[in-house]
């Protein structure tokens, strides 16, 4: 499938897959994330059920200290 | 928001840019680095209201690139910041809050902003202010600051926007005491939210 990742096309195999698994595929390892799907917040206890479909918009921020 | 707003903001005087900004309120989340620089540089161009909070005292290692003076050591930052945006202006009025912003105050006091800066030190803190807003305030901009620390490398510094999230910053540096936050790149970063927060009200003529 194909998804909008950070703004960016980006190809996954698989037809749909967790919030967990992308996250896990693209290797993003901050522990301190905010994930938005469509639009829509997905909170750190749904990434295990929350499923990421052919053309989702998905945004990945890592959150980072410093100000 | 749609691409061609951009060229819109090359076209106008200080005086018209000053005219248009005296109409909105900007909400200040955090008076350290990032907030201190981003509220000056906003009330210099022309921002008439702001909202700043934070709990927090100036300490001598602050000065290393926040808004604030030698002599004003030990004094309340939104105190401070406040007496500094005045003397560049006294005209801009300056809502404080002395107060460690939470899930359920941040609502009240930003909910008639009409853009959020947040300036947070802390990575819980930002996620605190981002999950909040998308959830109680979906419709609020909120400029965020993320990934500034160190020197060098200003090319690693970059803007992008995800719906009414527009993120300034490198996504990458976390500051570490062998990565402090400084000056050039702090202030890098909090004036590109400042110039963000222009774009955005600029962009609306």
């Amino acid at each position: 499938m194909k998804i909008t990742l950070n703004n960016r096309q980006d190809s996954i195999t698989q037809d749909q897959i967790t919030v967990s698994e992308l996250l896990k595929i693209k290797n993003f390892t901050f522990k301190m994330l905010v994930i938005k799907v469509n639009g829509k917040l997905v909170k750190k206890d749904s990434y295990n059920n929350s499923v990421i479909k052919d053309g989702d918009d998905v945004t990945v921020l890592h959150l980072i200290s410093g100000g | 928001m749609s691409k061609d707003f951009l060229s819109k903001t090359n076209i106008m005087t200080f005086e018209e840019i000053k005219s248009e900004l005296k109409n909105y309120t900007i909400g200040i989340a955090g008076a350290g680095g990032l907030g201190s620089n981003c509220a000056v540089a906003l009330a210099r161009v022309g921002i008439r209201k702001l909202i700043i909070c934070d709990f927090d005292v100036v300490s001598e290692s602050n000065l290393n690139r926040q808004y604030f003076f030698r002599d004003q050591i030990g004094e309340k930052k939104v105190i401070a910041l406040k007496e500094n945006i005045q003397r560049i202006d006294p005209e801009v009025d300056i809502i404080t809050e002395d107060i460690k912003l939470n899930e359920n105050n941040i609502v009240d006091i930003y909910k008639d902003c009409d853009i959020i800066v947040e300036a947070f030190d802390l990575a819980e803190m930002k996620q605190m202010l981002i999950e909040t807003c998308l959830t109680k305030l979906p419709e609020k901009p909120i400029v965020l600051g993320l990934g500034m620390a160190g020197f060098g490398n200003s090319n690693s510094i970059q803007f992008r926007q995800s719906e009414n999230l527009y993120i300034c910053g490198d996504e990458k540096s976390e500051i570490a005491d062998n990565n402090p936050p400084l000056a050039p790149r702090v202030g890098i970063v909090a004036n590109m939210q400042a110039n963000t927060v222009l774009e955005i009200l600029l962009g609306k003529k």
